[in-house]
């Protein structure tokens, strides 16, 4: 079943009298459980694609259709709620509340959605013991390690069970050994059945990914399923 | 509404988080609303004071009562054409009462400020002497607290007989009962029949109500002078609504009476306690009105102090904004997040205010008849939370307008 389906799409900035070109034209299909990275070099429009793609921002031309819904005309709260209800982002800098807990960082997509103040709780308990910090719910993140913070972003980007997890450089911020940990947990978040978008400019990063999409100037250059995708060992952090 | 309710105990949360967090900041933008809101309250609540005090000083003047006078109380305009008008007479008086059927008490009465009062090797000073008649009890609301007011006979011979404010009782006879004893004014024994009830001091203190002394109106041109006080009616009417056809009535007669031809404008002035509140709002009310509006300046001035730290904190949580929309946050709810953080921070100062300037509406209170009155308080925290609103709003716009790309990436 399609959940992305792009075509076309164009994203044009104006820079003082000059247009640049971040996208040109690209078209795409994501199906439900797929597990893509997007790669290029800097200045290949990776980023904006990313955008676009997380409903932050909306093309210049083309469309884009998300799970049957037309999104490439939507105004700014219609997004919102979209990006609430749909999307999970996890950044490379974790991006969490710095004065709020890791309960209450977990919550807060839930907040936006409504959901009142038990099952919040609830449901953000749970979700940070997947990612296996059910004894640290009550740290702020600068008590926090940055793999923990990760796992917290984590934990908020599924807890409100999104159509996609989008992960924009995920591990790009800590070390070899604490990224393997991270992207050995998308792997089992990959496969209870989520569909993961990770945006990476390393190979071996992409490479955990089952369909790699490459970009360059604005256009897909190849878009390729992975022969031999690299499997991480399950590492025991995860109760999922 | 539900999703709003959730929200809106985020928005609280965040904007108590948000305001602890930076403890001192708060405190030093909030001063600037404390100084507004103590200055504000305290200034309206001496003002409020003040025409207390100028109210119950005119009390005297009964609001039922229109006083028939050569000149009007506040004259505006050319002084000259007052000035060449002939005096009230008592015929004239006479005459008046004669014709006028609508009243329920009339009495001519001749004043005069300051007199030497004397009793053995005491002496004081008072402050008004009035000569009239017995009526003078109804239309000058007079009360007693010991003895009796002017009597028929009294009036009709002119007999040498006064009645005393309190405080000139005090003075004279502190330690024995004034009445039937006799005081010298201006060196002719009187004798005391009526001790007036205290009524406390007017303009602060300025000038006294009880240190008046009533006495008939013969009496009165003998004892203190025969023509230089000009000759007052007044006239109590006893129903505020007949004040309009009373005056009405009153003019005709007076017209008449006086001999004042058809194309000729009264020569006489009718007055009424109303003409002293107008004046007073007039005058004294613009200056009070210029004293709020200056001291609500430094209320403003600590609105844009408010302003200026919400720009500042919204500023620094720009990347907070931008992870809160990408997390589903809509425009109205970032709007109203900074809304309410400044409104809490301004209420904060307008409750600190409040605090500061009760005790001082205390102080005031040694000088004026006033207490903080509940609506200033209510006002005020009105206020508070309108310039917390008002001066946080286009901080707050900025922040809701916040496109979520560039504010997650900056630095």
């Amino acid at each position: 079943m399609n959940i992305i389906n792009i075509e076309h799409i164009a994203k044009i900035y104006q820079v003082g009298s000059e247009e640049v070109h971040a996208l040109r034209d690209v078209s795409l299909k994501i199906n439900k459980n797929e597990y893509v990275a997007i790669m290029g070099p800097s200045g290949s429009g990776k980023s904006t694609l990313m955008n676009i793609l997380g409903c932050l921002d909306t093309p210049t031309k083309g469309l884009y259709d998300f799970k049957g819904t037309n999104v490439s005309q939507m105004n700014d709260n219609e997004l919102a709620a979209i990006r609430n209800k749909e999307i999970g982002f996890v950044f490379q800098t974790f991006n969490l509340l710095p004065r709020s807990d890791a309960l209450h960082n977990v919550e807060l997509p839930m907040i936006y959605a409504g959901v009142s103040s038990y099952d919040r709780k609830e449901r953000a308990r749970l979700a940070l013991d997947h990612v296996g910090l059910s004894d640290r719910i009550h740290h702020k993140p600068n008590e926090l390690s940055g793999g923990q913070r990760q796992r917290v972003a984590i934990a908020r980007a599924l807890v409100t069970a999104p159509s996609i997890i989008l992960a924009d450089e995920p591990t790009g911020n800590l070390d070899t050994k604490t990224g393997e940990d991270i992207m050995a947990l998308f792997n089992e978040i990959f496969e209870q059945g989520n569909t993961i978008i990770l945006v990476t400019h390393e190979e071996y990063i992409a490479e955990h990914a089952a369909r790699i999409i490459r970009l360059r100037d604005g256009l897909i250059e190849r878009d390729e399923d992975v022969t031999k995708r690299y499997v991480p060992k399950k590492n025991g952090a995860s109760k999922l | 509404m539900k999703i709003f309710i959730v929200e809106f105990r985020e928005i609280l949360l965040i904007a108590f988080t948000a305001i602890r967090a930076n403890k001192l900041r708060s405190v030093l933008t909030t001063l600037g609303i404390i100084i507004g809101i103590v200055a504000v309250t305290t200034m309206s609540t001496a003002m409020v004071g003040l025409r207390e005090a100028f109210i119950s000083s005119i009390s005297s003047f009964g609001s039922d009562v229109l006083y028939v006078d050569k000149f009007p109380w506040f004259a505006m305009g050319d002084w000259s054409q007052f000035r060449n008008r002939k005096d009230i007479t008592y015929e004239q008086y006479e005459k008046l009462r004669a014709v006028l059927k609508n009243y329920e008490a009339m009495a001519p009465s001749k004043s005069s400020f300051g007199a030497t009062i004397k009793r053995k090797e005491k002496s004081v000073q008072a402050t008004l002497v009035y000569g009239t008649t017995q009526e003078y009890q109804k239309t000058g609301n007079v009360n007693l607290e010991q003895g009796r007011f002017l009597s028929e006979l009294d009036v009709r011979s002119g007999r040498r007989v006064c009645v005393i404010g309190k405080d000139i009782a005090n003075e004279l006879f502190p330690s024995e009962n004034p009445i039937n004893n006799v005081i010298k004014i201006n060196n002719i024994p009187m004798q005391v029949i009526g001790v007036l009830e205290k009524q406390g001091s007017g303009m602060m203190g300025s000038f006294s109500m009880d240190g008046q002394i009533i006495m008939p109106l013969k009496t009165f041109e003998t004892v203190i002078s025969n023509r230089r006080q000009r000759l007052r009616i007044d006239i109590k009417i006893g129903d505020v609504d007949k004040i309009p056809d009373a005056k009405e009535e009153i003019i005709a007669a007076m017209r008449v009476i006086r001999k004042v031809p058809l194309d000729k404008p009264d020569d006489f002035a009718i007055n009424q306690q109303e003409a002293l509140k107008d004046m007073y709002d007039k005058t004294i009310g613009v200056v009070a009105l210029a004293g709020i509006v200056i001291t609500a300046l430094s209320l403003f001035v600590g609105a844009i102090g408010i302003m200026n730290i919400m720009f500042v904190s919204v500023t620094e949580r720009t990347r907070e904004i931008g992870v809160r929309k990408a997390i589903g946050a809509k425009t109205w709810s970032i709007l109203l997040q900074f809304l309410t953080e400044s409104a809490i921070l301004c209420i904060m100062g307008g409750i600190i205010g409040l605090m500061i300037s009760f005790p001082l509406s205390l102080i005031i209170n040694q000088f004026l008849p006033t207490a903080m009155p509940l609506d200033v308080v209510l006002i005020a925290l009105f206020i508070s939370a309108l310039v917390g609103i008002i001066s946080g709003f286009l901080p707050a716009w900025k922040a809701s307008r916040l496109n979520p790309v560039d504010s997650l990436r900056y630095e």
